[in-house]
């Protein structure tokens, strides 16, 4: 599903973003990607949905070698994913329906067929009551919860949220985190960077941990860690 | 495709403040464009108008038979920058100098003989009516055995000549700067427009929209822009022109195609900018 081969990326105006970097995460599974601010987890990220490509080594998402994508088919590699960031990223002028819909519109979906499928991902992330409100008109969980419907609604193998509870509260966190959870149950891989270790602590998932752009731990393949690691 | 046209109709609906700033913008920015070209297209007539009283008159030796004269019309006719040469007899010289000249009309009715000669008046094709063009056409005047003298006012050609070669000049400078600032203002216009979206920009990216799913509502709002924006130019230009030839002299409009080639840059100026603008945004998403 996404597999990372000895990923080097280093930037134009100096500094080795992620060095050497290999892991392989397969269909249907749930991904922590964890570290301190700069230690490499957005780019990651950015690797997977083709915003960046690798100065050297491999990245294949889905089928894709993204070092070989070129401008015309990164779309068709996009349309697979879901993307879903810390600032939500929703366009303010429009309703939480158009926001998701939007998704659909440019990807050239049948237009009679939208707005059903728009109402599924919304009542899916428990939002469909709110379908007329602006993002202003929202709280940041319910903000969020959006974006993850504008993410799903393309029906993407994979889901990527970076930060997805960065700006939300304990419990909005809490809500999210369980709606990525759900997703993930019903068969969607999952890659969430975060540095929220209580988060990361709670659920009994895969966790990857990146320091200073170095794979230092991948929980599938090391002994369990005591500190800042995995499951306690 | 209806839903370009959708979100290329929404953009003004959503933002129209920055929309209606837009097209104001680029009409006043087409508005100077075409308050010069209404002068440059008035001067050029005036001179025209003037140009067109170019005329070479060759006087006759007194007693030139009809025959040769109506000859010599013929082949003067057929010089390729003659546009018509009229013959002058020496009764009709007189009747013209008796209308014309009033002040020596005692004068000329005492005279005995009539001591006009008899000319052929030439009259030349627009482009044909400077100090060169009509020097050579004197000349080969002058080769015919009957032909006395040949006039035709050499300073004035010249004046005129020069006259319309710095207003051609000074015309195609101005004009291009003004066209140029236009450009400028209006593609700077169109810009704002498209930064206003990046954030669309980049969302419709990640979603997975391709570059042209991207590109075609901006170029379609820049052109819609640019047309508007060169309509109300046009009819600016109409208003000043009204009130110009109302009040103060009378002066000539755009023609149906200058009109047209003015609303026409402005939806050309509208559409490249666009497609300079997002073509630039999208290179960073």
């Amino acid at each position: 599903m996404i597999k990372f081969t000895n990923v080097f990326k280093a930037f134009p105006k100096g500094g080795l973003a992620l060095k050497d970097v290999s892991f392989h995460v397969a269909k249907g599974e749930f991904a922590f990607l964890t570290g301190h601010s700069g230690a490499g987890k957005s780019t990651v990220l950015k690797l997977v949905y083709a915003a960046e490509q690798p100065t050297s080594g491999e990245v294949r998402v889905s089928g894709f070698a993204v070092a070989e994508l070129s401008r015309r088919e990164i779309p068709r590699l996009r349309r697979r994913l879901g993307i879903v960031f810390q600032d939500f990223r929703l366009l303010e002028d429009r309703t939480a329906e158009e926001n998701v819909a939007f998704a659909l519109e440019v990807t050239g979906a049948r237009r009679a067929a939208i707005p059903a499928r728009v109402m599924r991902v919304l009542t899916q992330v428990g939002l469909a009551a709110k379908a007329q409100a602006y993002p202003h008109e929202l709280s940041g969980g319910e903000q969020q919860r959006v974006a993850i419907a504008r993410a799903l609604v393309n029906e993407p193998t994979v889901l990527l949220a970076d930060e997805p509870t960065g700006n939300l509260d304990e419990r909005a966190t809490r809500g999210v985190f369980q709606l990525l959870r759900d997703i993930n149950a019903s068969g969607t891989a999952v890659v969430m960077a975060t540095h929220d270790l209580d988060l990361v602590r709670q659920a009994p998932h895969r966790v990857l941990e990146l320091q200073e752009g170095a794979l230092v731990y991948d929980s599938a393949v090391d002994e369990p860690k005591g500190e800042g690691g995995a499951a306690s | 495709m209806t839903l370009t046209i959708r979100e290329a109709l929404l953009a003004f609906r959503r933002a129209p403040l920055l929309s209606a700033l837009s097209v104001t913008t680029i009409a006043f920015a087409l508005f100077v464009v075409g308050l010069f070209g209404l002068v440059a297209v008035n001067l050029r007539d005036a001179l025209s108008q003037v140009a067109e009283r170019v005329e070479i008159v060759a006087y006759l030796l007194p007693g030139t038979p009809s025959e040769t004269v109506t000859l010599a019309l013929k082949d003067i006719e057929s010089f390729p920058e003659v546009s018509a040469a009229t013959y002058v007899s020496e009764d009709q010289a007189l009747a013209r100098a008796r209308a014309e000249l009033v002040e020596f009309r005692d004068v000329l009715q005492e005279l005995e003989r009539n001591p006009l000669p008899a000319s052929i008046e030439v009259k030349l094709k627009a482009g044909y009516r400077d100090a060169d063009h009509v020097s050579a056409v004197a000349d080969r005047l002058r080769g015919f055995p009957f032909v006395d003298d040949v006039r035709f006012g050499r300073d004035w050609v010249e004046k005129l000549d020069r006259l319309q070669q710095l207003a051609g000049g000074v015309g195609l400078i101005v004009g291009a700067a003004f066209a140029a600032v236009a450009v400028i203002i209006i593609g700077t216009t169109i810009r704002m427009a498209v930064l206003q979206r990046a954030r669309e920009i980049a969302i419709m990216r990640l979603v997975g929209a391709t570059d042209g799913f991207i590109r075609f509502p901006f170029l379609l709002q820049g052109a819609i822009k640019g047309l508007l924006g060169g309509g109300l130019a046009v009819g600016l230009c109409y208003g000043a022109w009204y009130l110009i030839d109302a009040h103060l002299i009378h002066a000539l409009f755009f023609t149906a195609p200058q009109a047209l080639a003015i609303v026409g840059f402005g939806t050309l100026i509208g559409l490249l900018g666009s497609a300079s603008s997002v073509g630039r945004h999208l290179q960073r998403v």
